[in-house]
């Protein structure tokens, strides 16, 4: 299957024409926040603040990247298990973002929330960390600097490949896939 | 009585936490590789394309194989013939951990408190198992575990009439819950017997083994071959995406127990099955 290329910000339409199983290379701004990061977001927003970042339209990867050596953008930044945001993602959907990147299985309230305001998740290669580096071409950190490694970083990525997992219309790759390869157990 | 210098320890510790990062052992790789020989799912073979390439960048450029640099699980065998000059073993390889931690541009995952969560700032403490054996050398073994796996870890006290048939379903429900969560295609380490403390690290000490080594009793050798495979027939496949490289391999170890007792647990270990060894 080729994949298709496509650049943030996303629209409804870029969400409603990707389903369950299609290879993705991201180009443009993604934001990087993980389970900190996502916590000060959703209390900012619970105390009627403005983000430090506009998410309309916008994907977020959960990653926490090692530091960056020398002369490098980023170290290594591969996905980071995705069910320790369910609990604050559906408030950020809220929010028109359009797509999350991270590994593993999401909670129903994520799903609904996907389809109610029309977005995607996907699902990187965990552990690939040194080879989704290479696809970053700038790093930054947006806020929540004290976090570290959780802070809320704001990157530009070319061609970063990653696969829906969930689409906007009930698919799933993980439910259909296991379906396709699992056999009764031997013995 | 031999002597080994405190910072002779704590320079080992260093290496093998950058070692272990960025380098995926042989044996492993060798898993991996046959793995995608034989994947049948197109979406799996492309997985563990990427996994492969990702541990040659990773070697080649001196990049972490995957950002979650762990918790330093450092496993020490101490010859009970040997002194360490200057100060204490654990000590030694603390301070290994923070010199490797900071100075590899490694991530610092360790939170000094489990609810109060202030990062240490590097990644010490590390969690060390000391083991007093014959002679007059220093083992160490560094097993970098990620947080992915490990939180899908699970432990039980089952009963002695659940037997065999009660671990088999216990160990292979845990890896079916996994799922991607996971980082399949998995190590799978199985501790059985002991008790309620012990368990937990005979699953952890079956992750250090060589890959591919059998148990050497052929009952929980040809156990540990019969979960590889039904656990390869569950369709969980590489990221989860579908195919029949769910585990690369399973590890039981053992231990004597109590006759009202059979405490199982399970400790995943993602492909990045890192482990790094030195001895002094």
């Amino acid at each position: 299957m080729d994949p298709k290329s496509l650049t943030t910000p996303w629209s409804d339409a870029t969400v409603e024409g990707l389903r369950a199983g299609d290879l993705v290379l991201v180009s443009g701004v993604i934001y990087g926040a993980r389970d900190a990061a996502h916590k000060r977001l959703v209390e900012a927003l619970e105390r009627g603040e403005t983000l430090p970042a506009d998410l309309r339209g916008q994907l977020v990867y959960y990653v926490g990247p090692t530091p960056a050596r020398p002369g490098q953008v980023i170290g290594s930044a591969g996905p980071t298990t995705s069910t320790r945001m369910d609990t604050y993602a559906p408030t950020l959907l809220a929010q028109g973002l359009k797509g999350m990147i991270g590994k593993g299985y999401r909670s129903q309230p994520v799903l609904e929330a996907m389809r109610r305001h029309r977005a995607v998740y996907m699902a990187a290669t965990g552990g690939a960390g040194a080879l989704l580096a290479r696809c970053f071409t700038r790093a930054e950190v947006v806020a929540y600097e004290d976090l570290g490694p959780e802070a809320l970083f704001r990157f530009e990525v070319a061609d970063f490949p990653v696969i829906v997992v969930n689409d906007a219309f009930g698919g799933d790759l993980y439910a259909e896939g296991k379906k396709a390869f699992s056999r009764a157990t031997p013995g | 009585m031999r002597t080994i210098a405190y910072q002779d320890v704590a320079d080992a510790a260093r290496r093998l936490c950058i070692d272990a990062n960025v380098h995926l052992g042989e044996d492993v790789l060798g898993l991996l590789r046959s793995a995608r020989e034989r994947e049948p799912s197109t979406l799996g073979r492309r997985v563990l394309e990427e996994i492969l390439e990702n541990n040659r960048i990773a070697a080649a450029e001196t990049v972490p194989i995957c950002q979650d640099t762990g918790t330093a699980f450092v496993f020490v065998e101490l010859g009970d013939e040997v002194r360490i000059n200057g100060g204490g073993l654990r000590d030694a390889v603390d301070e290994g951990v923070r010199r490797g931690y900071t100075e590899g541009y490694l991530r610092k995952s360790m939170v000094s408190d489990p609810l109060r969560r202030r990062n240490t700032g590097d990644n010490s403490p590390a969690v060390v198992h000391v083991e007093l054996v014959p002679g007059d050398r220093v083992r160490m073994i560094l097993l970098p575990k990620g947080g992915g796996a490990e939180n899908m870890s699970r432990m039980t006290m089952l009963t002695p009439a659940d037997g065999e048939g009660g671990v088999r379903a216990f160990v292979i429900e845990t890896v079916e819950r996994a799922g991607p969560n996971a980082c399949p295609p998995v190590v799978v380490g199985v501790g059985i017997g002991g008790t309620f403390d012990t368990v937990g690290f005979l699953a952890k000490r079956a992750l250090i083994r060589e890959a591919g080594e059998r148990h050497p009793d052929p009952f929980y050798a040809r156990m540990e071959e019969d979960l590889l495979a039904a656990i390869n027939a569950l369709g969980v496949g590489p990221m989860g995406y579908g195919g029949e490289t769910t585990a690369l391999d399973v590890r039981i170890e053992v231990y004597p127990c109590h006759i009202v007792s059979l405490p199982v647990a399970v400790n995943l270990q993602c492909h990045a099955a890192r482990v790094a060894r030195a001895e002094l």
